[in-house]
């Protein structure tokens, strides 16, 4: 028989997080600070109107686009919330999720052989969206002295002839890092002398600590080098809703939609409706989960402290990320004894690029007892080290 | 700084000192002494747990008391609901606007002894003109807290 597969779809390695992920499956008792989406439930107001929309039959189809109001809506809301100003009706598509919006933004502007730039440590999908299109991802690892912010100098250091793309997850999964507008201007100038575009995804744009999200959008010019990504999944905590967004000039708009309409169709309508009342109604809920999560923050930290576990302070995201270099183990060593031993599940830095070695990912989308009871087996496993 | 200590215990008040500071990002000592003040203020009245008693063995009956009464002159309400709120058998009084003026919750291990109450108390104080007795049925949220069985939905234990 012949081989039945891509090539191309072969040499594209499995999640570093799966393999993990089957581990801790098989420990019922084990507490996980592993997972990465809100423990809040969606806002029961969001919830009701899905059930309502239900009620009346609303069913079927929408645009390919999405939702005009759901389009209008979020719209309205960047420009409210992040003074970036795209056009509805052609520049914003309702997409599955933010992860369809990744990959939908990088078919539509590579062609094999353009690179890409991508900060790591990153979410795990960047890398395997840029080789499916057969363009070039280009590794950019950052650093912990840095608040694993992007400097100008990395971005320049990166940058070649065939350089197309510079993605920026910020707020960041894993680091939880941020990038404030000094730090972004002196990104967008090199981005405009270079002739460059920006995949900026947005997706924990709503739970940063340190002031409000600035997206680069909104700074001089960059609004037409920019494809934003964003969703409904962290800010709304409507994670198995799908439904997520992608804001881009015309130009790149257009070529996305045709992707999204033969591949997608259009995002699920029952959830649609949900988050036209999400983005209506929902700024309130935002504000409450945003003090939670800035409060386990700050627990996370003082407590981190406490047990001497070096960790720079991160302002994005309900991710933190400890440096492990102590202790002379390597991040996978480390996450698999702590596991074995104190039955605490924490994510690799590892699988979120080779530059995350040395680190854990830990989430604090938990309650405080149950960061308490995991953060007291921690200390338990290290000072059993030393 | 006290909004966010009053509004972290209103939600658990089994958070201890060290918690909350950390939460908040302050010293400990300095939020000790915060709460220390706002109890001697009498902003923080009490500690109290929510329990479902009807989960027990133990039988309680809860009841609503819509009271009408003729204000003192000079006095007002305060010094009737002064009277009433001293009783151990009110749980909660309220003034009210509208058909009634106070609303008392009364808890009582019987129906009689409830009704014994409202009709040889709280009846015949002199203010009064009319009571409405309401039982309760059934509790399904109090306090914040819903009573009825809330299922947690479980995440994946690994996501990236």
């Amino acid at each position: 028989m012949r081989n039945p597969l891509s090539e191309t779809v072969v040499k594209i390695k499995p999640s570093g997080i799966r393999k993990f992920f089957d581990v801790v499956s098989e420990m019922p008792d084990a507490i996980s600070l592993g997972v990465g989406e809100p423990d809040f439930d969606t806002p029961w107001h969001v919830r009701e109107e899905g059930i309502y929309t239900l009620e009346k039959g609303k069913t079927f189809y929408t645009s390919n686009s999405g939702l005009m109001e759901l389009r209008e809506e979020i719209c309205k809301y960047y420009i409210r919330r992040f003074h970036a100003a795209y056009h509805p009706a052609r520049e914003c598509i309702i997409t599955v999720g933010g992860s369809e919006g990744i990959d939908i933004a990088l078919r539509a502007m590579l062609d094999p052989g353009d690179e890409v730039i991508i900060p790591e440590p990153c979410y795990v999908s960047y890398l395997p969206c840029v080789q499916l299109t057969g363009g070039v991802p280009v590794s950019l690892p950052l650093q912990e002295k840095n608040e694993f912010r992007l400097t100008p100098e990395e971005l320049e250091g990166a940058i070649t002839e065939k350089t197309k793309v510079v993605i920026l997850p910020f707020p960041n999964n894993p680091t939880g890092a941020i990038m404030e507008r000094e730090d972004l201007e002196k990104i967008a100038e090199i981005i405009k002398r270079h002739d460059l575009y920006v995949l900026s995804d947005e997706i924990y744009a709503e739970l940063s600590y340190k002031g409000k999200h600035v997206s680069i959008a909104s700074l001089p010019e960059m609004r037409d080098r920019t494809v934003v990504i964003n969703g409904f999944s962290k800010a709304y905590a409507m994670t198995g809703w799908r439904i997520g967004y992608v804001l881009a000039p015309e130009l790149i708009c257009e070529q996305m939609l045709k992707i999204h309409q033969f591949a997608i169709m259009c995002a699920p309508t029952n959830s649609q409706y949900a988050a036209v009342e999400a983005v209506k109604n929902g700024d309130r809920d935002i504000e409450v989960m945003v003090q939670a999560y800035d409060q386990r923050r700050k627990f996370l930290m003082r407590t981190f402290q406490e047990m001497n576990l070096k960790c720079f302070e991160p302002f994005g995201a309900f991710y933190a990320f400890p440096s492990i270099r102590q202790f002379g183990m390597t991040s996978e060593e480390f996450a698999t004894r702590l596991l074995q031993e104190e039955k605490v599940a924490v994510v690799p830095g590892t699988a979120f690029g080779d530059c995350g070695e040395g680190f854990l990912r830990i989430s604090y989308a938990y309650s405080i007892d149950e960061l308490k009871e995991a953060l007291k087996r921690i200390k338990h496993f290290i000072d059993n080290l030393s | 700084m006290r909004t966010k200590i009053l509004s972290l215990m209103e939600e658990d008040c089994k958070l201890t000192v060290k918690d909350i500071a950390a939460m908040i990002g302050e010293e400990e000592a300095a939020v000790e002494e915060e709460i220390k003040a706002m109890e001697a203020e009498q902003i923080i009245c009490g500690y109290t747990s929510i329990i479902d008693w009807d989960k027990t063995e133990n039988e309680f009956v809860t009841a609503l008391i819509e009271l009408k009464v003729t204000p003192q002159r000079g006095e007002g309400f305060d010094k009737i609901a002064e009277r009433i709120a001293n009783y151990p058998e009110v749980d909660t009084i309220y003034l009210m606007s509208g058909g009634y003026d106070f609303a008392v919750i009364i808890r009582g291990r019987t129906m009689k002894e409830v009704s014994m109450f409202v009709s040889s108390k709280l009846a015949p104080m002199e203010a009064v003109v009319g009571t409405a007795t309401h039982f309760v049925l059934k509790k399904y949220k109090e306090h914040g807290v819903k009573m009825t069985n809330k299922e947690k939905a479980e995440r994946m234990p690994i996501m990236p």
